[in-house]
């Protein structure tokens, strides 16, 4: 048996790893694999397609390798072919170019097709008119702005269940990027820039939402939620928070752009162009009372002169 | 009395305060000291001196490079250790081993001691090891250049553990994207020791690459044509072509970001008109080309085992070198599907997303043709090629979930979440760092004239394998249950096991480190008993055909090349000694301690830089211009050892 310890070592080993593997994903919940929503649901079946479609060369791929490990070790007992000079064979080379250009041709398309179909920017087939949603990368937290409805929430992101929600999305810090994994795509958050992103919610629920580019100390708790209610409880939220004491105006943004962490809150909009404003604020040429740039590069110079 | 104008910005408050990084910043001065003191009571201060630090020769200088990355990679393994160790813990009710801060310091230090410092390091380790050798020849083109890219790979190593000790590193992750790391904020120290510490190197490395470039287009030996070129010759020519056009890219998008901090500048700040995008587009411009000047010298070297330990001829030639020059190609035109989410838009995205997908058509090609070199082969599995296998299997499930992320809008799902994490560590580990540990038990003898222990080296490659699936499947998992990248704590409890899984696999890759130092502890031991000759695994190319461990001099006299694997139809031919009368005069490059020097000169500048010490940014900057010329005007740099010296060596040598 010592002759095959090695293959013995191997094949117990890669049980062990699969029992494992299989006691670990056993009842554990895969956002992007149990989607809620016709993006994410997309996003999904694409994957698995393109998984597949490879599976039909990689598997022959290992097993042509244990194979021919196997078969062609020096210790092999039986007389196997050796032949040391055999190294080219035109029609073997001209298969395994086809081959992967023909998964590659298949995935591709794939690729252009879906690229286009789910497309962030692209409005989402529905017969529901949109609801518009704002958001705001802050350091560390998240500003939802509803300017249709007069109300706005930080870390929380309340939306109607069959209602395509169209996201305009900007920063005021590092650059973030927003995503709900149940969802589907996420996009990058980016001061001075508008980025825009359109998904769905077809079953109600909590759903995690995260930033996924790091932007600081608060990067990973950067996180909020998406409460996808049905229409009758997303019209009665918000009328509750329209009567909401805490007013979402310039002051109040500005009080909560400061670095730090932040529980889910719920405001009045008051001032609709908030927004826009945020935006607009890294287009001037000049540099604001915030930007410490300005301040340390003095500071920098300063010591060059005393040089 | 006001001392900035002597040492700038730098004063004690920078310090380290956590009882973690506090360690490192005692531990690592008193390892320095420890290790002058035994080399004083060893006397070994003139040996260092005389043989390594003023050597110009490239297989020292492959060894030096080689053994800092090996010591980096521990260091880099022990940031693994600590990454993984806090998000084990991170999970809900949980606690924290640091503090947030450090943490993020450690992952980027992390990144940009592995990518720069253990996998260039050990690139270009193989290069000056293999190359001249496989090409017969006795040196590089540029020898003294070649020590001056060491040395300025070895100024960016202190610079980035010297962090440890003064002002910590970067949080930027090892990219560094603005705004984030612009002055705004960033305004410590921490990004400006990243930004130095890559430019440094990376001027060495592109140094380097124009060497290696010249050294394979002028100084093959006589008859060894393009297409006669060992494969791994061929992967180090179109990684040094990549090199040449890509690190220029870095230089200057660092150089960029610099003058953001340093001028007030405001190339990639959001204000004023700058754009962090274009950042972004620059930086992955080099970055992407840099993951395939990584991962093709691993082509190679596996390309020359698998024919190696088969006894068979590379199974198509020809279509390995198309390969090879194809992804060079490619790699150029895929930068922009590191950001497949930044808005680019479905065309372009589209574009980017089917170039990335044409790579996988050569690299499967490659796969192809090493199975079929192991086709009708006679194959013994030494632990080379017991990486290979291990490679074999690890790198194509990362090539299958580039692919993946190579759709645009599947990316859109996974971009940035632990998925991502697990799919490049899949493709470096699995390619990059299989493929180059393959390279160092391969190469080992001829540097070293013995192995390295074979048992130990199947249980390291063990253990790497195990430890790698335990550390990066999960993270797979993780990934597609919505856990981004560079988070270090979560609130689902469900979490917790796939991170505690993970961590123990860093164990794993830890105990495969371990049998590696005593893999080569035991080997130098009993080096007696593994003692290789010449050609210990009946090799094919050029560089078995020299004694082990390799003369200076590398050829005694300079092999003429008819065919590939010229060594190996020679041994079937028949080797004939040279006669007398083949051996001629050789001319060799003195040692020079120019070299270690400039390096030394060039890290004290950026440190100057770092800290702002005006004064001292300006001596250096003289002094190293000062030496570069004073270099150039000295005419004797070369020295002859007579043919009749040679012979007498090289019948020494071979008895």
């Amino acid at each position: 048996m010592k002759k095959y310890r090695a293959v013995v070592l191997v094949a117990c080993t890669v049980f062990a790893l699969v029992v494992l593997g299989y006691l670990l994903v056993r009842g554990v919940h895969f956002d992007v694999l149990q989607p809620a929503g016709a993006v994410a649901k997309s996003e999904k079946s694409l994957m698995i397609f393109a998984f597949s479609i490879m599976m039909l060369v990689v598997i022959p791929v290992f097993i042509m390798l244990v194979m021919f490990a196997w078969k062609y070790r020096a210790g092999n007992d039986k007389k196997v072919d050796y032949r040391p000079e055999w190294s080219e064979h035109k029609l073997l080379e001209a298969a395994w170019w086809g081959i992967p250009v023909l998964i590659i041709l298949i995935l591709g398309t794939t690729a252009w097709i879906t690229a286009h179909s789910l497309d962030p920017y692209r409005k989402l087939d529905s017969k529901v008119a949109p609801l518009n949603v704002q958001v705001v990368a802050l350091e560390w937290k998240w500003l939802f702005i509803y300017p249709d409805l007069g109300v706005a929430s930080v870390n929380e992101l309340p939306v109607p269940v069959d209602t395509p929600i169209h996201f305009t999305i900007s920063a005021d810090a590092p650059m973030s990027a927003f995503w709900v994994p149940a969802l589907g795509t996420q996009i990058y958050a980016m001061n001075g820039m508008s980025s825009q992103l359109n998904l769905i919610a077809d079953h109600s629920g909590t759903f995690p939402g995260y930033n996924t580019n790091i932007n600081g100390e608060g990067y990973a708790k950067m996180k909020f939620n998406v409460y996808a209610k049905s229409k009758a409880e997303f019209t009665s939220w918000v009328a509750s928070t329209r009567k909401s004491p805490n007013m979402m105006d310039e002051a109040t943004l500005q009080k909560i752009s400061q670095p730090g962490l932040m529980d889910e809150t719920v405001y009045m909009l008051m001032d609709n162009n908030l927004y826009d404003k945020v935006v607009m604020k890294y287009m001037k040429g000049t540099m604001s009372d915030k930007d410490a740039t300005g301040a340390s590069t003095q500071h920098d110079m300063s010591n060059m002169e005393g040089m | 009395m006001d001392w900035h104008w002597l040492f700038g910005r730098l004063d004690w408050s920078y310090l380290p305060h956590e009882p973690i990084t506090l360690g490192a910043a005692i531990g690592m001065p008193l390892t320095l000291v420890a290790i002058a003191a035994a080399l004083t009571y060893f006397k070994k201060w003139g040996y260092l001196w005389r043989e390594w630090i003023t050597t110009v020769d490239a297989k020292r200088i492959g060894i030096m490079y080689g053994s800092v990355a090996i010591i980096m990679l521990i260091r880099g393994v022990f940031d693994a250790l600590m990454i993984r160790s806090q998000t084990a813990l991170g999970g809900p009710g949980g606690s924290q081993l640091f503090s947030t801060d450090t943490y993020q310091q450690v992952f980027t230090s992390h990144g940009v001691i592995m990518i720069f410092f253990v996998a260039m390091g050990l690139m270009f380790a193989l290069f000056n090891i293999a190359v001249p050798l496989m090409i017969g020849t006795r040196d590089v083109a540029f020898p003294f250049l070649n020590a001056v890219s060491f040395w300025l790979f070895f100024a960016g190593m202190i610079l980035v553990n010297g962090s440890l000790i003064f002002g910590g590193f970067s949080i930027g992750g090892w990219l560094g994207y603005p705004p984030l790391t612009e002055l705004q904020y960033s305004p410590g120290p921490g990004v400006d020791y990243w930004i130095w510490s890559l430019q440094i190197a990376g001027i060495g490395s592109l140094l380097s690459g124009i060497n290696f470039f010249v050294t394979i287009l002028k100084h093959r030996a006589p008859g060894m044509t393009f297409m006669r070129m060992p494969i791994f010759v061929w992967s180090v020519l179109v990684t040094t072509v990549l090199i040449m056009i890509a690190f220029p890219m870095l230089t200057a998008s660092l150089a960029l970001l610099s003058l953001d901090r340093l001028m007030g500048m405001h190339f990639f700040t959001s204000m004023g008109g700058g754009n962090p995008m274009m950042y972004i587009n620059l930086i992955w411009a080099w970055g992407h080309p840099e993951v395939y000047i990584l991962v093709m010298p691993a082509f190679g070297v596996f390309s020359e085992v698998v024919a190696t330990f088969s006894r068979k001829k590379l199974f198509g030639y020809k279509t390995m070198v198309i390969a090879l020059v194809g992804i060079m190609f490619f790699s150029f035109v895929v930068w922009q599907h590191h950001f497949f989410t930044m808005g680019s838009g479905a065309d372009v995205n589209a574009f980017f997303g089917i170039m990335t997908m044409i790579i996988a058509i050569p690299t499967g090609v490659k796969l192809f043709n090493w199975l079929f070199t192991m086709y009708r082969g006679r194959i013994s599995f030494a632990s080379p090629m017991v990486w290979f296998m291990c490679f074999a299997v690890t790198f194509t499930i990362g090539g299958v979930t580039g692919v993946l992320m190579a759709v645009p809008a599947i990316d859109f799902q996974v971009h940035n979440t632990l998925f991502l994490v697990a799919h490049f560590h899949n493709v470096i580990i699995g390619g990059v760092v299989f493929g180059y540990l393959a390279a160092i038990t391969y190469w080992f003898p001829k540097m070293f004239g013995f192995r390295l222990h074979e048992g130990l080296g199947k249980a390291a490659a063990y253990f790497w394998q195990v430890g790698f699936l335990l550390a990066f499947m999960p993270l797979y998992a993780l990934g597609l249950m919505g856990a981004v990248r560079r988070l270090d704590s979560y609130s689902d409890p469900s979490w917790t096991p796939f991170f505690i899984v993970s961590a123990v696999g860093v164990v794993f890759v830890g105990a495969g480190i371990a049998c590696q130092v005593l893999q080569i502890a035991y080997s130098v031991w009993k080096r007696k008993t593994l003692r290789a000759g010449g050609d210990p695994w009946d090799g094919r190319t050029l560089e078995w055909s020299v004694p082990s461990p390799a003369p200076f001099y590398n050829y005694a006299v300079i092999p003429k090349v008819s065919r590939v694997d010229e060594w190996w139809y020679q041994k079937q031919d028949g080797i004939k000694a040279p006669k007398d009368s083949d051996y001629k005069d050789i001319v060799m490059p003195k040692n020079t301690a120019f070299g270690f020097v400039i390096g030394m000169t060039a890290f004290a500048f950026s440190g100057a830089l770092i800290w702002h010490i005006w004064w001292l940014v300006i001596v250096t900057f003289i002094a190293v211009v000062a030496m570069i010329i004073m270099r150039t005007m000295d005419d004797f740099t070369e020295y002859t050892i007579p043919a009749a010296e040679v012979m007498k060596m090289d019948k020494e040598a071979r008895a």
